[in-house]
C-alpha cells in the first residue's frame, strides 16, 4: 500500500477510533493524535517527494497506484502526486491540525463534531491525491457535504440559512462540474482505447474544440464556485460567519483551494484551447473579484465578514493568476493558495478565540484588545501584515510572483487587468489596518475586557503552528517555489503546445 | 574574494536583537533590554566604520574609481527564467555612506532612548522595533537589486508604522501610523508597477547591470515607447513615486507631520535622518539611468523637490508644535536633496549635484537628528510640544541649548559649519543648471534660517512660562548623543565628499563659488536677523505680520489644507462612494439574485406539490387528461 492511501486511511481510522471514545477529553485527544500523525505523514511525504526528485525521478506523478474499481465505466482508484498536490496536502494537514486545537473546547456533541471535521478532511486529502476524475469528484462531494452538518448544527447566528445557502450553491457548482466531468469522459478515448477518467491519460489526447467550448465553462465555473469566483461568491460571507471556528478555518483555508486546484488541474489542463479562448471572460471576473472583495471588506463590521470578503479578494487573485497561463503566474497562484490557506485559517482561528472571550464579532464593540490579550493581538497583527503582503511572510512571496508573472503579458488587456489587480495591495492595507486600529489598538472599550485571560496552551499551539508555516514560506520560499514550478512544466507545455503561446 | 563579507553582519545583528528582545524581552528587565539593543547596534556601528575605512581608504578604489562590490548574493526566489529576486550586499560609495549615517544616528538614538523612554510601558518593545527598523533600513541600502530594495522598503514602512503607533492606546497615534502606512503604500504601488515595467523590458532587477552606463538592456528598453513616452522614463517616474512617498514629497507628504505622534527618538531616527531619505537614496541608486536615459524624469525629480522645499518651508514658518516645525523643515531639506539630484549630470564635475545631494543627506542626518533629539530633551523637560508653552529655557537646559543652537546655525548655513558646505554645493549646482530652481532654493535658504531661529528664540529666549515644575537638564545618557551629534554637525562639512561620493565613482575637485556662497550666507543671516527682531523679545511684530499676510498666514497655518484633501479622498470617496456601494451591491444585488433563485425554486416546488395530493380521483383525472393530450398530439403530428 502506497504512502498516499495512508492519507485517506488515517483519517478513517481516526474516525473509527473516535466512535469508541467515551467523553470529550478522549475524543479530542484521539483527534489530536490522529491529525498529528497525519501532519507527520504529510511532512514525510514532502521529504520523500523531495528525495525522489533529487534522485532524478522525472515522472510527472510520483507514488502512483492504480486499482480498477468499477470496470463498466472504467473507473479506477488512481492516485499519484506531483509537487503541487504535495504542497496542498501539507497545507491541509497543517490547517487540520491547527483546527483541531482551535476547537479544543467544543462542548456540544463533541465527538460528532470531530468526526464530521475529520471526515471532511479525508475528502480533501482524497481529492488532492486522485488522478481519476470520478474518484476525485467523489472525494470532492465527501468534503462538501459534512459542511452542511457542521454549520447547521454547530454554527452561530442564522446557521440553518447559511448552511443551506452554502451547500446549495456549492451543490449547484457540483452539478455543473458533474456535467463537465462526464463531458470530458465522453471525449476521453484515444484512438482504439476505451473511455477513461484518468487525468494523465486524458491529457495525452486532445479533446475536440467544440466539446471543450461546451464543457470547459461548466467545469471551470463548477470549481470556480468553490473558489469564490465573482459573482458566485456570496455563500462565502454568510457561510463563514455562521460556521464554527475550525470549520471556517478548514473551509476557507483548504476547501476553497479545491476550487482553484480543480480549475487548473482539470479544466485548464484537459481543455487548454477553450481555456485560452475564454480566459478573457474569467480574467475580467477575477479582476473584479480582487478589487471588489477588497473594497467590500473596508466597510464590514463583523470580523468574519471582513475575512470572508478578504478571501474573495485573495482567492480571486488565485484564479486570476491561473488564467495568465505562464509558469510564473501559475506558480504564484499556487503559492497564493497555500499562503491564503494558512493566513485565513489563522485569521479565523484568532477570530474564534477573540469571539470566545468577547462574545461579539462586531469590531465597534471591541477595542484596545492589545492590552488585555497581547499574545492573540500580536498574532493577529502578524496575520494582518501577512495578508497585506509584508515581505518575510508568505503573502508577499505569492503576490509578487503573481504580479511578475501576470506582467509578462505585454498586451493592453492583460496589462490593464494586472495593474488594476496590483492596486489591491493598497486597499488591503486599508482594511487590515482599519481592523487592527479599531479592534486591537486604542483605549480599552469595555471594562469587562480587563478580566480576559490571554491564549491558553492549545490556542498558542494552534496559532503558532500556522504562524511558523507563514514565516517559513515568507523567509525561504525558494524550495517551495521550485517544487511547484517543476511540477507545472507538463501543464505549461500542454497549454503552450495547444495554444501556441 | 572581496574581503567585505562581514558587512552582511551589519544588518543581521540588529535583526537578531529584534528577535531576541521581541521574543523574550518582556521577561527581561527594561534596562537589560536597552543595554542589549544598544550593544548590538554599537557592534554594527563599529563594523560600518571599519567598512567605510576599508572601502574608501584601503581597497575600494581601482584605477582611481570606486568600484561596486558585491560582497554577498544569493537567489531568494526564482520568478521567471531570467528574473530572480536575490538577497545580497552591494558596496559602493553611497551604500557605505548610508551605512555610516544609519548606524551612527541609530546608535545615538539607541543610547538616547535609554534615558528618554525610561519608565515607559513597552520599553522593551521599543528597542525591539528599533532593531527591526535598523535591520530593514540597512538591508535597504545594501540591496543588490531593486526587488530586494522593495522588500526592505516595505519592511521599513512597517517598522515606521509600528513605531509611530507606539503609544497604541492613543487614538491619534494609531491614526497617524495608519495614515503613514497607507499613504506610503499608495506610493509604493507606483514603485512596484515601475519595477515590474522596468524588469519586463530589461529582464533584470540587478542594480549593477542596470546602472552601468550604456547598459544594453536599458538602451534597448529606452527605444520602446508607450504613448510617446519611453518606457524607461515611465518606469522611473513610477519608481520615483515610491521614493516621493517615503521621502514625503508633495503631494505624498501628508503623513510626515502626523508621524510626529511617535516617540521623539523615533522621529529623529526614522522621520529625519534615515527612512525619509530613502527616496533620495533610491534616485541616487538609479541615478545613471535617470541621467543618461531619462533626463525628463530627472527634471520631474528636480521640480518636485524644489516645490516641496518651498512649500514646506512656508508652512514651517507658522507652526506652533516644535516637532511639526522640524517635520516640515525635514521635508524642505529633503526637497533640497531631490532637487540637487535633479539638476545633476553624470560624471565628473557635471555630477556636482549628485555629490552635493549625498553630502547634504549626510550633514542633514547629523544636524536634523540633533534637532529632534534636542527637541526631545526640551519636551522631556516641559512635557509639551507647543512652542507657546515654552520660553526662556536656556537657563534650565544649558547643554540642550548650546547643541540646539549649533544645529540651528548649521541648518541656517552659517559659514564653516557643515550645512554651509553642503547647501552651498547644492545652490551652485542649481545655479548652473536652472535659474528658477536656484532662486527658489535661495529663498528657501532664507526661510529656513528664519523659521529655525523663530523656533530657537521662542523656546530658549523670551519669557519664562508657568512650568509645572522647574525644567531640568536631561541626564547624561541623553545629552551625550547631543554632544556627539553637535560635534558631527560642526565638522562633517570637512569630509572630502567630492573625492569619495560621486556619480561615476571618480573623484573631482570641488570649490566654493564665492558669489553664491556670499549670497547664501547673506540671506541666511538676514533670516536669522528677522527672527531675532521678531521673536527675541515678545513684541507685536509676529501678530502684525500675520495680519498683513492674512491669507498666506491662514493657508500656511492650515498646511494649505492638504489634510482636508486627504480626508476627502479617503472618507468621502473611498469609504462612502466606493466601499459602501460595493458592500451594498454585494448584499442587495448579487446575493439577492442568488436568494432569488432559491426563492423561485422554493415557490415553484410549493405550487407543484399540489399535484401530489394523494387523491386517487385527481391522479386519474390528470392521467386521463394526459392521455387525451398525447393522443391528440400524435394524431395531429402523424396523421398529416
Amino acid at each position: 500500500m502506497g504512502i498516499l492511501s495512508f492519507l485517506v486511511l488515517i483519517p478513517t481510522l481516526t474516525i473509527i477510533a473516535i466512535l469508541f471514545t467515551n467523553d470529550k477529553k478522549q475524543a479530542r485527544l484521539v483527534s489530536a493524535i490522529g491529525t498529528g500523525v497525519q501532519l507527520i505523514l504529510a511532512g514525510v511525504l514532502v521529504w520523500m517527494y523531495l528525495t525522489e526528485r533529487s534522485a532524478g525521478n522525472t515522472a510527472q506523478m510520483l507514488f502512483t497506484q492504480d486499482i480498477m474499481w468499477y470496470p463498466t465505466f472504467n473507473i479506477h482508484y488512481a492516485v499519484g502526486v506531483d509537487g503541487i498536490s504535495v504542497a496542498m496536502i501539507a497545507l491541509t494537514a497543517v490547517v487540520l491540525f491547527a483546527g483541531i486545537f482551535a476547537s479544543w473546547e467544543v462542548e456540544f456533541l463533541n465527538r460528532e463534531f470531530f468526526i464530521s471535521l475529520i471526515l471532511l478532511s479525508s475528502g480533501v486529502f482524497g481529492f488532492f491525491i486522485s488522478l481519476d476524475l470520478f474518484t476525485m469528484f467523489l472525494f470532492y462531494e465527501l468534503a462538501v457535504i459534512p459542511m452542511y452538518l457542521l454549520i447547521g448544527i454547530w454554527g452561530t447566528g442564522p446557521k440553518e440559512y447559511s448552511a443551506m445557502k452554502l451547500t446549495l450553491m456549492l451543490m449547484g457548482g457540483s452539478a455543473f462540474l458533474l456535467v463537465g466531468i462526464l463531458g470530458i469522459y465522453m471525449n476521453s478515448a484515444a484512438a482504439g482505447q476505451p473511455l477513461t477518467f484518468n487525468l494523465i491519460e486524458i491529457a495525452k489526447i486532445s479533446i475536440p474544440i467544440e466539446a471543450q467550448r461546451f464543457f470547459f465553462p461548466l467545469t471551470f465555473i463548477g470549481f470556480g464556485v468553490l473558489g469564490a469566483l465573482f459573482p458566485l461568491h456570496t455563500w462565502s460571507p454568510d457561510g463563514h460567519a455562521s460556521a464554527p471556528t475550525a470549520v471556517s478555518m478548514l473551509h476557507a483555508g483548504v476547501l476553497m483551494k479545491l476550487g482553484g486546484y480543480g480549475c487548473f488541474r482539470v479544466a485548464m489542463y484537459l481543455m487548454p484551447e477553450a481555456a485560452h479562448e475564454m480566459a478573457w471572460i474569467f480574467i475580467i471576473l477575477t479582476t473584479i473579484s480582487v478589487v471588489y472583495g477588497a473594497y467590500g471588506a473596508i466597510v464590514q463590521k463583523d470580523l468574519k465578514y471582513i475575512n470572508a470578503y478578504s478571501s474573495v479578494s485573495h482567492c480571486g487573485l488565485v484564479i486570476f493568476a491561473l488564467l495568465m497561463m505562464n509558469k510564473t503566474a501559475m506558480d504564484g497562484a499556487i503559492l497564493q493558495m497555500i499562503s491564503h490557506g494558512l493566513m485565513t485559517a489563522l485569521f479565523f482561528a484568532l477570530i474564534g478565540m477573540i469571539y470566545g472571550r468577547t462574545h461579539t464579532r462586531n469590531i465597534y464593540e471591541m477595542g484596545g484588545l492589545m492590552k488585555v490579550i497581547p499574545f492573540l493581538s500580536v498574532v493577529y497583527v502578524i496575520a494582518g501584515l501577512a495578508s497585506l503582503g509584508l515581505p518575510g511572510l508568505s503573502g508577499f512571496v505569492a503576490e509578487m510572483t503573481v504580479f511578475v508573472g501576470a506582467f509578462q503579458h505585454a498586451d493592453t488587456f492583460h496589462r490593464v487587468a494586472t495593474i488594476i489587480v496590483t492596486t489591491s495591495i493598497v486597499v488591503t492595507a486599508v482594511y487590515i489596518l482599519r481592523v487592527v486600529g479599531i479592534l486591537l489598538l486604542g483605549p480599552i472599550k469595555n471594562e469587562e475586557f480587563n478580566h480576559f485571560k490571554d491564549a491558553k496552551w492549545f490556542e498558542k499551539l494552534s496559532t503558532i503552528t500556522l504562524l511558523l508555516m507563514i514565516a517559513a514560506i515568507g523567509l525561504a520560499p525558494l524550495w517551495l517555489s521550485n517544487m511547484i514550478q517543476h511540477s507545472l512544466i507538463p501543464i505549461i507545455q500542454k497549454l503552450a503546445v495547444t495554444t501556441g503561446i | 574574494m572581496s574581503g567585505f563579507q562581514y558587512v552582511v553582519l551589519i544588518p543581521i545583528i540588529p535583526f537578531l536583537m529584534f528577535l531576541l528582545i521581541g521574543l523574550v524581552g518582556h521577561k527581561m528587565k527594561p534596562a537589560l533590554a536597552g543595554l542589549i539593543g544598544t550593544t548590538g547596534l554599537f557592534i554594527s556601528t563599529v563594523l560600518s566604520y571599519i567598512t567605510a575605512y576599508q572601502y574608501f581608504f584601503v581597497s575600494g578604489k581601482v584605477n582611481g574609481v570606486y568600484e561596486k562590490i558585491i560582497a554577498f548574493n544569493t537567489v531568494w526566489l526564482q520568478l521567471t527564467d531570467k528574473l530572480h529576486i536575490d538577497l545580497g550586499v552591494l558596496i559602493d560609495p553611497i551604500s557605505v555612506m548610508m551605512l555610516v549615517v544609519i548606524t551612527t544616528v541609530s546608535l545615538m538614538v539607541h543610547i538616547y532612548s535609554n534615558g528618554y523612554m525610561k519608565g515607559e510601558r513597552g520599553f522593551q518593545r521599543f528597542f525591539a522595533f528599533l532593531g527591526l527598523f535598523s535591520f530593514s533600513m540597512l538591508g535597504l541600502v545594501l540591496a543588490t537589486n531593486i526587488f530586494q530594495m522593495y522588500i526592505f522598503w516595505e519592511l521599513v514602512g512597517v517598522s515606521s508604522f509600528l513605531l509611530i503607533s507606539f503609544y497604541y492606546d492613543k487614538p491619534s497615534a494609531v491614526a497617524a501610523g495608519k495614515k503613514a502606512f497607507i499613504v506610503t503604500r499608495f506610493a509604493d504601488l507606483g514603485f512596484l508597477v515601475g519595477i515590474l515595467l522596468l524588469s519586463y523590458y530589461t529582464n533584470t532587477f540587478d542594480f549593477v547591470s542596470l546602472t552601468t552606463p550604456g547598459c544594453p538592456a536599458i538602451v534597448q528598453a529606452a527605444g520602446i515607447t508607450f504613448m510617446g513616452i519611453s518606457v524607461v522614463t515611465l518606469a522611473l517616474v513610477l519608481i520615483f513615486m515610491g521614493g516621493a512617498g517615503k521621502s514625503a514629497m508633495f503631494p505624498l507628504h501628508i503623513w510626515l507631520p502626523d508621524a510626529m505622534e511617535g516617540p521623539t527618538p523615533v522621529s529623529a531616527l526614522i522621520h529625519a535622518a534615515t527612512m525619509v531619505v530613502a527616496g533620495v537614496y533610491l534616485v541616487a541608486r538609479l541615478f545613471p539611468i535617470f541621467a543618461l536615459t531619462a533626463p525628463s524624469a530627472l527634471t520631474i525629480v528636480a521640480y518636485v523637490g524644489g516645490f516641496t522645499s518651498l512649500f514646506a518651508a512656508v508652512i514651517a514658518c507658522t507652526q506652533n508644535d516644535i516637532k511639526r516645525v522640524l517635520a516640515y523643515s525635514t521635508m524642505s531639506q529633503i526637497g533640497y536633496m531631490m532637487l540637487a539630484l535633479g539638476v545633476s549630470g553624470y560624471g565628473g564635475e557635471d555630477g556636482l549635484g549628485f555629490m552635493a545631494s549625498n553630502f547634504h543627506l549626510f550633514t542633514h542626518a547629523m544636524f536634523k537628528a540633533l534637532l529632534f533629539l534636542g527637541a526631545g530633551s526640551i519636551i522631556h523637560a516641559v512635557h509639551s510640544n507647543l512652542m507657546t508653552e515654552m520660553g526662556g529655557l536656556r537657563k534650565y537646559l544649558p547643554i540642550t541649548h548650546i547643541t540646539f543652537l549649533i544645529a540651528c546655525l548649521t541648518i541656517a548655513g552659517v559659514p564653516f559649519l557643515s550645512g554651509f558646505f553642503s547647501k552651498d554645493e547644492i545652490l551652485t549646482a542649481a545655479y548652473h543648471h536652472d535659474k528658477i530652481l536656484f532662486f527658489v532654493e535661495y529663498a528657501v535658504a532664507g526661510l529656513t534660517a528664519f523659521y529655525m531661529f523663530r523656533l530657537y528664540f521662542n523656546v530658549f529666549w523670551g519669557e519664562d512660562r508657568h512650568y509645572h515644575h522647574t525644567p531640568h537638564e536631561s541626564p547624561l545618557i541623553m545629552t551625550l548623543p547631543l554632544m556627539f551629534l553637535a560635534f558631527a554637525s560642526i565638522f562633517a562639512g570637512y569630509l572630502p565628499f567630492s573625492e569619495l561620493v560621486t556619480s561615476d565613482g571618480a573623484g573631482f575637485e570641488s570649490h566654493l563659488e564665492m558669489p553664491i556662497a556670499a549670497a547664501s550666507v547673506g540671506i541666511g543671516l538676514l533670516g536669522i536677523f528677522v527672527a531675532w527682531v521678531m521673536y527675541k523679545k515678545p513684541s507685536g511684530a509676529p501678530v502684525k505680520m500675520a495680519t498683513t499676510f492674512k491669507h498666506l498666514y491662514k493657508w500656511s497655518y492650515n498646511k494649505f489644507y492638504m489634510d482636508e484633501v486627504y480626508l476627502f479622498v479617503t472618507k468621502k470617496i473611498i469609504f462612502n462612494n466606493i466601499s459602501k456601494p460595493v458592500a451594498w451591491f454585494d448584499r442587495h444585488v448579487v446575493d439577492a439574485t442568488m436568494n432569488g433563485f432559491a426563492w423561485a425554486a422554493n415557490y415553484a416546488s410549493f405550487n407543484i406539490r399540489d399535484l401530489q395530493s394523494g387523491q386517487l380521483q385527481k391522479y386519474a383525472f390528470v392521467f386521463i387528461s394526459g392521455v387525451v393530450v398525447l393522443v391528440l398530439s400524435f394524431v395531429y403530428f402523424f396523421m398529416n
